[in-house]
C-alpha cells in the first residue's frame, strides 16, 4: 500500500515538469488571452465584458478578408510544399541508402541551423531588384532592366514553401519508409502503371504522413510572421500582422486577443476539415508525425 | 528525462541565479530609448562620473508604449517616447509617473521647447515629459532621379511608379492630410471629424500604394534601398536624409511644401521605475551642452539642450540650413499631443491601406 | 479467348528460359540456366537460400533483367517488356496484399488496371473469391484475415487476371506447420482446378515433392537436375540432389574396382559397401535412403543383401509413420538412419538394442566426389 503510494508520488514528481510546462506556458496564457478577448474598452482604463471584439472581425471585411487570404495562401503553400516534398521524401525513403540518406536529411535540415529571419533575408538578397537573380538575368541577357522579384505573393509563397519543406519531408519519408517494397512490386506485377501504383498504393499508404506533414506546414504557415512581412512588403498582409498591429501599434489588446483566438479556432477548424475529408484520425496522424 | 537529482540541481541553480540577479541590481539605470540616443562613449562617461551602469534597450514609440503597458510601467527606469505620445497612453494605461521638476536643471533646456513639451505632456495637471532630441519628417530625395519631388503628393506621381516609399504609420497619415489641404491637428478634438478626415487620407494613400515599392519599417532598410537606387524618393526622417547627403550630395533632405513634421523625443519615467535618482542624473547629465552635442551628432538630430548648438559640428548645420530656409522652419508642423482613441481610428485606416492591393 | 488459341497452339510451352545469365558485379547469381515449362504444369525450383532461385523468378516477373539470354512466354520474348505488361503474376513471399484496400479491392485491382469497369471488376472479383472459398469476404480488411485466407486472396488476385503463368515465391514460408501442410494440398488442388501454369520456388524439398509435376534443383546459380519428384528422389543425377532432396545416409570413401556389376566403396574404417553408379575418380560418395535400409534382429533374415552390417540403436526418432532409428554401425563414422515401420516386429525397439542393417546395391547411389 505504502509502496504503491510512493510510486504514485514518484510518478507525479516525474510528470510535474511536463505539467508545469504545459500549464504555465501553454494553457494559462491561452486562458488569459481568452478572458482578455472578451473585454471591451469603455473609457480610459475601464473595460467591460462583451463580444464586440469578435463582432468586429465579422463585420469589418478588412479583417476576415485578411484571414481568408491568409488561410487560402496557407493552403496553397501547404499543397505546393506537399507536391515538392513528395518526390524528395520518396527518394529519401525508397532509393537512398545509408550515408546518402543521412546526407540528404541533413541537407534538408541545414537551412534550419540559421534563424528564420536570416533565411528570409537570404531570399531578399537573391530576389531584390539589385539582387543576385536580377543581376544574373541581366548578365545572361534574359532581361534588359533590373527585375523586381520581391514584394509579391510569389515571393511570400516561395519563402513559406522553403520554410515548410523539412516539416513535410520528415513525416512523409517516415510514412513511405514503412511501405513494404513487395507491395509496390505487387502493384506493378498486377498490371498497374506508375501512376496507378502511386495513386492507389503509395499515396494511400503515405496518407497519415501526408496529413501529418500538411497539418504541421499549414499551422507553421498560418502562424508565420517574418516571411510574409519581409518578402511580401506592402502586399503581403498576413493575419498575424493584424494581431501584431492590434497588440503593438494600436495598443488594443482585447482586439488582438480576439484575433489570436479566432486564428487558433479557424485554423483548427481547417485542420479538422482536412482530417475529415481525407478520412484520417488525429491519433494515427500524430503517431506518424 | 530529468532525473530527480538533476532537477534538484537545476532548481538550486535557478534559485542561485535569481539571488545573484537581484543582488547585482544595486546601481543600474535601465534605459528604453531610440537607437543612437545613448552612444557608448557617453554611457561610459556617465558610469565613470556616477558609478551607475546603464542598460540600453532600443525601441520605437509603439513598442515603448506596448512594453511598458505589458508590465504596467515596470522593467525600465527611464523611457524616451515622443512628446505627442505621452498624454494619451498615460490617460489610457497609466504607465508613467509625474516628473519632479525640481530635480531637473531647467536652465539646461531651451526654454521655449521645455515649456511647449511640458504643456503637451501634461495629464491631470502633472507633467510627464521633458524634451531631449528633436527633428523632422520630410522627404528624402535622389535629386538626380527625381528632381521634381517637392511635396508628399509627388511620391504618388506615376513617373516614379515603384520607386517611392513611406512608413505605413501615423506620420504618413498626418503628412498626406496636410499635403491635401486638410488640417488633422485641428480635428484632434473631434473624433468624428477626425475619422472622416482620415478616411479621405486613407483613400488618397490607397491610390498612391501602387506607386510605392514597399512601406519601410526600419531606417536601414530605407537607406539601403535609396543607396542602391531602388528608391528615389521617400518620406523619412531628416537625419537619414542628411546621412545620405554626406555620402552623396545628390541625395537631399527636403522640407516639403506643405510643411515638415516636427517631433520631439522626451524623457519620461515609467510608473514602476526603480531608480528615479539615476534617471534624473542621466537627464541632467545628458542636457549638459557638451554631452548633448555629442548625442545629437551621434543621432544626427538636434537637441533641446541650451547652448549645445554652438558646439555642434558645421556639417549638420549646413545641411539644416540647406534643407530649411527660413520659411520652411516657420512651416514645420509640430505634433500636438495625441488624444486617447485617435490611434484606433488611424490604425484602422492603416490596416485597410496594408490589406488593400 | 478463341483468338488466343492460335497462339497457344503455336507454342507448346508456356515459359522458356534460354541460357539466362544474371551477374551482380563479378558474381553470377544465375549462371546459364535453360528450361521450359509446359502449359498446366506445376513446376518448382528447389534450392537452398542464396542459390539464385529468387533472382531467376524476379527476372521472369520483370523486376530484374538478365545479363544475357532470353525469357519467352508462349514463344514471345519478354526482354524489354516491363513487369506490368507481362502475362505473369506473382504471389510474393510476404504475400504483399494491399493493406489499404479491402479483400474485394485487392482482387479487383489488376482488373481495374486493365481498364475493366469498376462494377464488372467487382463482380469478377467476387466470383473468384467464391471459387477460392472466400465467398462474402469482399468487404473485409485484409488485416482481418487468417494466414490461410490471406494466402488464398494473394492467389485469387493473380488468378482473376487469367495469367499464362503464376509465379509463387515461397508463399507458405510464413505459415505454421499444420497450415502449411494443408495449404500444400490446397494449392495443388487450386492449380488443378484452374489449370494454370505454376512456377513455384522453395527451399523446402517436401513442398516441392508434394506439389510439383516437375522440379528443378538449383545450386549456386545452376540447375543440378530437372525431373519429376520421383526421378529426383530415386535417381538423383548429382550428389547435391541426392543429399538435398529427401532424407539420406551419406557415406564417403574410396572407389574400388567394379565387381558383380556394382561399384565397391571402401570406407576409411575399412568397411566396404556396394552400390550402383559411376566412379570417375578415386574418391566416391555413396547415398542410401533410410527407407531402403532393412532392419533385422536376426542377421539371417537379411539374406543375401550385399550390404550387411551390425550395430546398436543410438536413438529412436518417433514420428508416427515417419519414425526412424539412428544406428551406430561398426565401420561407419555417422550413425545410419533407417525407417522404423510401426507395424513391424521392431516397433518397440529401445535405445541400446543390437540390430542388423542391410540394403541392396541398387538402393545405394555412388557418385564421384
Amino acid at each position: 500500500m505504502i509502496a504503491k503510494q510512493a510510486s504514485r508520488l514518484m510518478l507525479f514528481l516525474l510528470l510535474a515538469p511536463a505539467i508545469l510546462w504545459l500549464g504555465l506556458l501553454i494553457v494559462l496564457p491561452h486562458v488569459e488571452i481568452l478572458v482578455l478577448s472578451f473585454s471591451e474598452r469603455v473609457a480610459p482604463r475601464v473595460y467591460a465584458f462583451g463580444i464586440g471584439n469578435y463582432l468586429e472581425f465579422f463585420t469589418e471585411p478588412l479583417y476576415w478578408r485578411t484571414f481568408a487570404r491568409t488561410a487560402f495562401m496557407s493552403i496553397l503553400v501547404t499543397a505546393l510544399t506537399l507536391v515538392l516534398a513528395f518526390p524528395i521524401a520518396l527518394y529519401i525513403a525508397r532509393v537512398a541508402q545509408g550515408r546518402v540518406k543521412a546526407m540528404l536529411l541533413l541537407l534538408c535540415l541545414l537551412p534550419f541551423w540559421v534563424s528564420e529571419l536570416v533565411r528570409t533575408l537570404g531570399w531578399m538578397i537573391l530576389l531584390r531588384e539589385t539582387g543576385v537573380i536580377s543581376y544574373a538575368l541581366r548578365s545572361i541577357g534574359l532581361a534588359s532592366q533590373p527585375v523586381e522579384l520581391l514584394y509579391n505573393d510569389g515571393a511570400v509563397i516561395l519563402g513559406l514553401v522553403y520554410g515548410g519543406l523539412l516539416f513535410m519531408i520528415v513525416p512523409l519519408a517516415n510514412a513511405l519508409e514503412s511501405l513494404e517494397p513487395a507491395v509496390v512490386e505487387a502493384g506493378y506485377d498486377l498490371g498497374g502503371s506508375r501512376w496507378t501504383v502511386l495513386r492507389r498504393i503509395v499515396i494511400p499508404h503515405a496518407m497519415p504522413g501526408i496529413v501529418a506533414g500538411c497539418i504541421i506546414v499549414f499551422m507553421l504557415t498560418v502562424g508565420n510572421f517574418a516571411t510574409p512581412v519581409l518578402l511580401g512588403g506592402k502586399n503581403g498582409l498576413w493575419f498575424t500582422e493584424q494581431i501584431y498591429a492590434q497588440f503593438i501599434t494600436r495598443f488594443n489588446w482585447p482586439q488582438g486577443a480576439a484575433f489570436g483566438m479566432l486564428l487558433l479556432l479557424l485554423s483548427s477548424a481547417i485542420v479538422w476539415l482536412g482530417l475529415r475529408l481525407t478520412g484520417q484520425s488525429l491519433g494515427t496522424t500524430l503517431k506518424q508525425a | 528525462m530529468l532525473t530527480k537529482r538533476t532537477s534538484l540541481k537545476l532548481a538550486t541553480a535557478l534559485a542561485a541565479l535569481m539571488v545573484v540577479g537581484s543582488a547585482e541590481a544595486a546601481e543600474k539605470l535601465r534605459l528604453l530609448t531610440w537607437s543612437g540616443y545613448a552612444p557608448a562613449d557617453v554611457v561610459a562617461q556617465f558610469t565613470k562620473e556616477t558609478g551607475i551602469e546603464v542598460e540600453v534597450t532600443t525601441s520605437n514609440n509603439e513598442e515603448m508604449i506596448s512594453k511598458l503597458r505589458a508590465t504596467q510601467g515596470a522593467g525600465f527606469d527611464l523611457a524616451q517616447p515622443s512628446q505627442d505620445r505621452i498624454a494619451g497612453p498615460q490617460a489610457e494605461f497609466g504607465i508613467y509617473k509625474p516628473l519632479d521638476l525640481s530635480k531637473l536643471k531647467s536652465d539646461q533646456f531651451i526654454a521655449s521647447m521645455l515649456e511647449a513639451t511640458k504643456k503637451n505632456t501634461t495629464a491631470d495637471g502633472k507633467v510627464y515629459g521633458v524634451p531631449h532630441i528633436w527633428g523632422t519628417d520630410g522627404l528624402v530625395v535622389n535629386t538626380k532621379a527625381a528632381s521634381k519631388v517637392a511635396d508628399y503628393n509627388d511620391l504618388c506621381d506615376p513617373s516614379l511608379a515603384g520607386k517611392t516609399s513611406f512608413r505605413a504609420k501615423r506620420p504618413a497619415l498626418i503628412a498626406f492630410a496636410f499635403a491635401n489641404g486638410m488640417d488633422p491637428f485641428a480635428a484632434y478634438g473631434d473624433a468624428k471629424a477626425y475619422a472622416a478626415l482620415m478616411d479621405k487620407v486613407g483613400s488618397k494613400l490607397a491610390e498612391c500604394k501602387k506607386n510605392v515599392k514597399f512601406f519601410w519599417e526600419g531606417s536601414d532598410q530605407l537607406l539601403n534601398a535609396v543607396r542602391s537606387g531602388e528608391i528615389v524618393a521617400a518620406m523619412a526622417w531628416d537625419t537619414g536624409g542628411w546621412k545620405l547627403n554626406a555620402e552623396n550630395p545628390d541625395m537631399k533632405f527636403i522640407a516639403p511644401k506643405s510643411g515638415a513634421l516636427g517631433w520631439v523625443d522626451t524623457f519620461a519615467i515609467p510608473a514602476k521605475g526603480r531608480n528615479d535618482d539615476a534617471a534624473y542624473k542621466w537627464i541632467n547629465f545628458n542636457m549638459r551642452p557638451e554631452i548633448a552635442a555629442k548625442v545629437a551628432a551621434a543621432a544626427g538630430n538636434f537637441t533641446a539642450s541650451n547652448g549645445a548648438d554652438k558646439l555642434m559640428e558645421g556639417k549638420l548645420k549646413d545641411q539644416f540650413a540647406e534643407s530649411f530656409p527660413k520659411a520652411a522652419i516657420d512651416n514645420i508642423r509640430w505634433y500636438p499631443a495625441v488624444p486617447a482613441g485617435l490611434e484606433e481610428i488611424e490604425g484602422k485606416v492603416l490596416d485597410r491601406l496594408k490589406a488593400g492591393s | 479467348m478463341t483468338l488466343c488459341i492460335g497462339s497457344v497452339m503455336a507454342s507448346s510451352t508456356d515459359l522458356d528460359i534460354v541460357n539466362v545469365i544474371k551477374r551482380f558485379g563479378a558474381h553470377a547469381a544465375v549462371d546459364d540456366v535453360s528450361f521450359s515449362v509446359a502449359p498446366g504444369e506445376f513446376f518448382s525450383i528447389l534450392g537452398p537460400s542464396g542459390c539464385g532461385k529468387t533472382t531467376l523468378m524476379r527476372m521472369i516477373a520483370g523486376f530484374e533483367h538478365p545479363t544475357s539470354g532470353d525469357i519467352r512466354i508462349r514463344g514471345k520474348s519478354m526482354i524489354g517488356v516491363p513487369a506490368n505488361r507481362r502475362p505473369v503474376n506473382m504471389v510474393f513471399q510476404s504475400l504483399a496484399l494491399f493493406p489499404m484496400m479491402s479483400v474485394g479491392e485487392n482482387v479487383a485491382y489488376g482488373l481495374t488496371c486493365r481498364g475493366v469497369s469498376r462494377a464488372d471488376a467487382e463482380e469478377r472479383a467476387n466470383r473468384m473469391l467464391e471459387r477460392v472459398g472466400l465467398k462474402g469476404f469482399g468487404e473485409r480488411r485484409v488485416t482481418a484475415l487468417s494466414g490461410g485466407q490471406r494466402q488464398r486472396v494473394a492467389i485469387a488476385r493473380c488468378l482473376v487476371l487469367e495469367p499464362t503463368l503464376v509465379l509463387l515465391d515461397e508463399p507458405l514460408g510464413a505459415l505454421d506447420l499444420k497450415l502449411r501442410e494443408h495449404m500444400k494440398i490446397e494449392l495443388k488442388q487450386l492449380q488443378g482446378t484452374f489449370n494454370t501454369t505454376f512456377a513455384y520456388i522453395t527451399h523446402d524439398q517436401s513442398e516441392a515433392l508434394v506439389m510439383s509435376d516437375r522440379i528443378a534443383v538449383m545450386n549456386q546459380g545452376r540447375f543440378e537436375q530437372v525431373g519429376s519428384p520421383r526421378e529426383l528422389y530415386h535417381n538423383p543425377a548429382t550428389p547435391f540432389v541426392a543429399s538435398f532432396v529427401g532424407e539420406t545416409n551419406r557415406l564417403q570413401g574410396e572407389a574400388a574396382p567394379v565387381s558383380n556389376g556394382a561399384i565397391t566403396v571402401r570406407l576409411p574404417s575399412g568397411a566396404v559397401v556396394q552400390g550402383q553408379g559411376e566412379a570417375g575418380g578415386k574418391n566416391a560418395l555413396a547415398f542410401v535412403r533410410p527407407e531402403a535400409v532393412a532392419l533385422a534382429q536376426d542377421p539371417a533374415s537379411l539374406g543375401n543383401l550385399p550390404n550387411r552390417f551390425e550395430g546398436r540403436v543410438s536413438a529412436v526418432l518417433f514420428d508416427g509413420a515417419a519414425s526412424s532409428l539412428l544406428i551406430d554401425t561398426t565401420g561407419f563414422e555417422q550413425p545410419v538412419r533407417a525407417v522404423l515401420p510401426q507395424a513391424g516386429p521392431l516397433a518397440g525397439i529401445q535405445v541400446g538394442a543390437p540390430v542388423h542393417v542391410g540394403w541392396t546395391a541398387d538402393a545405394m547411389k555412388v557418385f564421384a566426389a
